[in-house]
């Protein structure tokens, strides 16, 4: 809450759109996380947005993440006797994490993480430019 | 004061509240189900400069709130949301142009003032 309101609502799309960036990278790095327990495997992580009135104002609609939600794909099966983690029928599991999915989740969190930030700049100009009129 | 800055006052005041309109459009280009939201710049500057009306910041605000429209989106998408991104930013770019316009006017009637007041 400050006197200048646009500051919080660029900032709260920020924060969420850097938590969707923070789970992209997650779901990247745990790609390949293979167990051999179904019920122990990695399931790829989203956050959930919502909208959230700034400063009480519902004409101020920031973003707030309500949740991360994990994915509720089942696992891949893969059949690997030789591998070390394999269950007494000779099965991994890997979790179902599609990474072209993943990669285009990223670029579109990251575009609007820029237009955020090009909007908290156009606000600071706007301001500095009006609290140093008169001189 | 407010009188002396006339029409330019309550118009920068007003280009600053369709400002955060537009923030939180593109703060919320993607979330779910949220609306795109604009101002109708004129009819929120009637309501401000109308015969009578309060002054001040609050006035200001319910002007604003006033004139708040729900802007329908030219492409549908299926999360319900309706914020257009390259539409919202040339949108922001040119109500950024209009509020600096509006802030040269209130500014040169600040430094004829100083002028005057100065005397120099």
């Amino acid at each position: 809450m400050s006197n200048l309101p646009i500051f919080d609502v660029a900032g709260s799309a920020m924060t969420a759109q850097s938590v969707r960036l923070s789970t992209v990278a997650s779901n990247l790095a745990n790609a390949d996380s293979i167990s051999g327990d179904p019920n122990a495997v990695y399931r790829a992580k989203q956050p959930v947005f919502s909208t959230q009135a700034v400063a009480g104002n519902p004409a101020l609609a920031g973003v707030q993440v309500m949740e991360v939600a994990e994915s509720t794909a089942a696992p891949l099966k893969r059949y690997e006797p030789g591998h070390p983690l394999a269950d007494a029928q000779g099965y991994v599991y890997a979790p179902d994490v599609d990474p072209v999915a993943q990669m285009v989740d990223l670029i579109s969190a990251s575009r609007s993480y820029q237009a955020n930030v090009e909007v908290f700049n156009s606000a600071k100009e706007l301001a500095m430019a009006t609290l140093n009129m008169g001189r | 004061m407010s009188n002396f800055l006339g029409i330019h006052g309550t118009a920068l005041a007003l280009r600053e509240q369709r400002l955060q309109l537009l923030s939180a459009n593109i703060a919320n280009a993607d979330t779910p189900n949220f609306q795109a939201q604009d101002m109708d710049f004129n009819s929120a500057m009637r309501v401000a400069m109308a015969p009578g009306a309060a002054a001040g910041g609050d006035a200001i605000g319910a002007a604003a709130a006033a004139a708040r429209i729900a802007r329908p989106s030219g492409q549908p998408s299926l999360d319900g949301n309706t914020v257009d991104g390259d539409r919202e930013n040339a949108t922001f770019a040119q109500a950024t142009l209009e509020y600096r316009a509006s802030l040269s006017f209130v500014e040169s009637k600040v430094r004829g003032m100083l002028t005057a007041i100065t005397g120099q």
